[in-house]
């Protein structure tokens, strides 16, 4: 009787978790579909757009308009360049807060949180001039720091959560066996916080890879990464739904099949401490 | 023999050094529509006359609004053609920003284009802004629900008629409105839309003074009569309907009839992707009886050079070249003369094979029935239409234009948004010292 209910219990979450998911998953699933139909069918009702023929016009069309390859390496060396810069000064960071805390440790850390609270256009004017000074407007070295910088306290907020869990006596018996401070962080803290910096670095890669205020106010031609390819499809006057629909597509399928690959140790970094 | 090595390096160095010099390469910010994104394929023409390479970034509107602004404001030098707009380019132009384009050569033919286009893109009589094509606004409706209602459209219809008409034509048993227009808010939206219909019921946005005219019988009269007409025969929830929700209904057959962009023609006269194609009538855009300005707006999507680029000579031959009478033939030439960009040129409305596209002389009569001097029946301080060419407009009209929403989904009455539009105009204005 207890096992029957448990299991009821087990099938109707199951069944709620699929719910959800689709729930969560239809609006990327509704872009795809409409992505293999015509400019007129995409406008159709639901039902309609359903049972109109398939089609990769629109991939076509797209191909031939944008150079796709540019902007998908642009937006690979973004993310992946700012989430490695930002892992080479977080990794330090996070390592003095959690294992030689101060009296304002809590209060640098929210403090540090607080500047994701500021609008991002509040500072578009000083940003955009200082990258005018410095040569690096619309480039791809320009927005990894920028990105770095904005995705810093996440950054830090992650790896000091996943240091803390880290037993501070296991630290102790390195130095005791004579590891210095390189060696203590490289070769005893990094391998024990590996699950925790793999979900960091994959969080931050997708979220440096969706950005789309900077990556879109400070390139023009030659740095624009996905987010600028979907941006040129996107038009109040006229419905080019379809190929706005297969741009989407091919902006995001690459993050897609990673956050589909790695999603059981994304979960697992974002659920469970360092060490458990 | 070291000096001989040397200067054939030297020589070598130089001849690449040269063909660098010569593959000039602009960058050029435009909007994503049909027209842009056809010149950007026949780029190669240019190319090929000139040897100067074109680099796009096309964005969509507002983005684009936003980040040429930026760049432009700081000298950024990110761009050596923008795409801007009526509004933007006569503020911009006083301000410096661009380069005036007083120098255009005689074969260009500055006169042929429309008189209009020239003044909204001008600023003391100094064109600073090519217009790559130009839109006014006007009745598109469906001629077999017209003739079902037993109505025969006049050429320039009145409101009072149009309402009429609209109410005849609403079958809602089909999921058919008599009227679709937009109701979303934003300037350059919903905004514009209400503008104009108060502009053709006698009304203003300012006297001489700089003070907001919400509070006049005109406007009272103008948002009820509008809210009063969309209620009997538009679609539902169209206080969020803007330019493509409304194409999308029109196109599905499920409006009588829509007041909207010239450009608009083309899509629902297009069998490809319209089911009412063949079933479209063009009317101008209606006006109250007894007030002789219609419903017209006046918009061009234009090619300026920002002041300050290195490249404003080759920048300079690429505006020739797009906005061009040759453009315009090797458009026709290539994709047919429906497919040619509208509303800029005398001579594309005198060619005969262009005359014979069911909307085009509706599209010039509205876009001669447009003045950007004179928006109103009475005088006004500004210039524009749908718009006021004042750097504080967008910010206003878009607070403006969601209070008005705000009426069309019927959480507030037409008194308090007018109210509210009253204070926050005026309260805006004299902070930004114009009275």
């Amino acid at each position: 009787m207890a096992r029957a209910v448990k299991t009821r219990r087990k099938a109707l979450n199951t069944a709620l978790a699929w719910a959800v998911g689709v729930l969560i998953f239809f609006p990327i699933l509704w872009v795809v579909v409409l992505s293999f139909k015509t400019e007129g069918d995409a406008i159709k009702t639901p039902l309609e757009v359903l049972t109109a023929p398939w089609t990769v016009e629109s991939y076509g069309v797209v191909q031939e308009r944008s150079d796709y390859v540019k902007h998908f390496f642009n937006s690979v060396v973004i993310s992946v360049g700012s989430t490695l810069l930002g892992l080479l000064v977080a990794v330090p960071a996070a390592w003095s807060m959690a294992f030689v805390p101060s009296k304002r440790t809590k209060d640098i850390l929210m403090w540090m949180l607080s500047t994701k609270m500021l609008p991002a256009v509040g500072v578009l004017y000083p940003i955009y001039l200082l990258f005018i000074q410095l040569g690096l407007l619309d480039t791809r070295l320009g927005l990894v720091v920028v990105l770095m910088l904005i995705n810093l306290p996440i950054i830090v907020w992650m790896l000091y959560t996943y240091f803390r869990e880290i037993p501070g006596e296991i630290l102790e018996a390195a130095r005791m066996d004579g590891a210095g401070l390189r060696e203590e962080i490289l070769y005893v803290l990094t391998p024990m916080a590996v699950p925790g910096m793999a979900s960091t670095v994959l969080l931050n890669v997708i979220l440096a890879w969706n950005e789309a205020f900077w990556t879109l106010n400070l390139t023009a031609a030659k740095a624009g990464p996905l987010t600028a390819f979907i941006a040129s499809y996107s038009s109040p006057e006229g419905l080019f739904y379809a190929k706005l629909s297969a741009a989407s597509t091919m902006a995001i399928a690459p993050i897609l099949i990673l956050g589909w690959f790695s999603q059981k140790q994304l979960v697992r970094g974002l659920t469970f401490g360092a060490v458990k | 023999m070291f000096l001989k090595h040397t200067i054939r390096a030297v020589g070598a160095a130089s001849v690449l050094m040269a063909g660098t010099a010569m593959a000039e390469t602009i960058t050029i910010a435009t909007v994503n529509n049909g027209d842009m994104i056809r010149m950007q394929g026949l780029t190669d023409d240019f190319t090929k006359k000139t040897g100067i390479d074109v680099e796009w970034v096309t964005l969509e509107e507002n983005v684009l609004r936003q980040r040429v602004t930026t760049d432009i404001s700081t000298k950024g030098g990110a761009f050596d053609i923008m795409t801007i707009g009526m509004y933007e380019t006569p503020i911009w132009g006083a301000n410096g920003w661009l380069v005036p384009l007083d120098d255009l050569p005689e074969s260009y033919d500055v006169e042929d284009i429309l008189p209009a286009m020239r003044d909204g893109l001008s600023h003391d009589g100094t064109l600073y802004a090519a217009p790559f094509y130009g839109e006014s606004s006007m009745l598109m409706y469906r001629t077999d629900l017209m003739e079902k209602a037993g109505l025969t459209m006049p050429e320039e219809p009145t409101w009072e008629f149009i309402r009429e008409a609209a109410r005849k034509m609403t079958d809602r048993e089909h999921g058919i409105n008599g009227i679709c227009l937009r109701g979303k808010a934003g300037w350059g939206e919903g905004g514009a839309v209400i503008t104009v219909v108060a502009n053709s019921f006698g009304a203003r946005w300012f006297d001489m003074d700089w003070n907001a005219q919400f509070d006049t019988p005109e406007w009272k009269e103008a948002l009820t009569f509008f809210v009063d007409m969309m209620n009997e025969s538009g679609p539902e929830g169209y206080a969020t309907n803007g330019f493509n929700e409304n194409l999308s209904l029109f196109q599905q057959g499920k409006c009588g009839m829509w007041m909207d962009a010239t450009v608009a023609a083309s899509f629902v006269t297009n069998p490809k992707d319209s089911t009412v194609a063949d079933k479209v009538g063009f009317a101008m855009a209606p006006h109250k009886e007894g007030v002789s300005k219609k419903a017209n707006w006046l918009w061009a999507w234009a090619l300026a050079i920002p002041a300050g680029t290195q490249k404003e000579d080759a920048a300079k031959k690429f505006i020739e070249w797009a906005t061009s009478k040759d453009y315009l033939a090797l458009v026709a030439s290539k994709e047919g003369w429906a497919n040619v960009p509208p509303g800029t040129r005398k001579s594309l409305y005198e060619n005969p094979e262009y005359g014979n596209i069911p909307f085009a002389q509706m599209t010039l009569k509205s876009i001669l029935a447009a003045d950007p001097k004179h928006c109103c029946e009475k005088p006004v301080p500004y210039t524009g239409i749908q718009f006021v060419a004042i750097p504080e407009f967008a910010g206003i009209a878009t607070e403006v234009s969601q209070e008005f929403s705000a009426v069309y989904a019927g959480q507030q009455s037409v008194d308090e948004a007018l109210a509210k539009a009253q204070a926050l105009t005026n309260d805006a204005m004299e902070a930004a010292g114009y009275r």
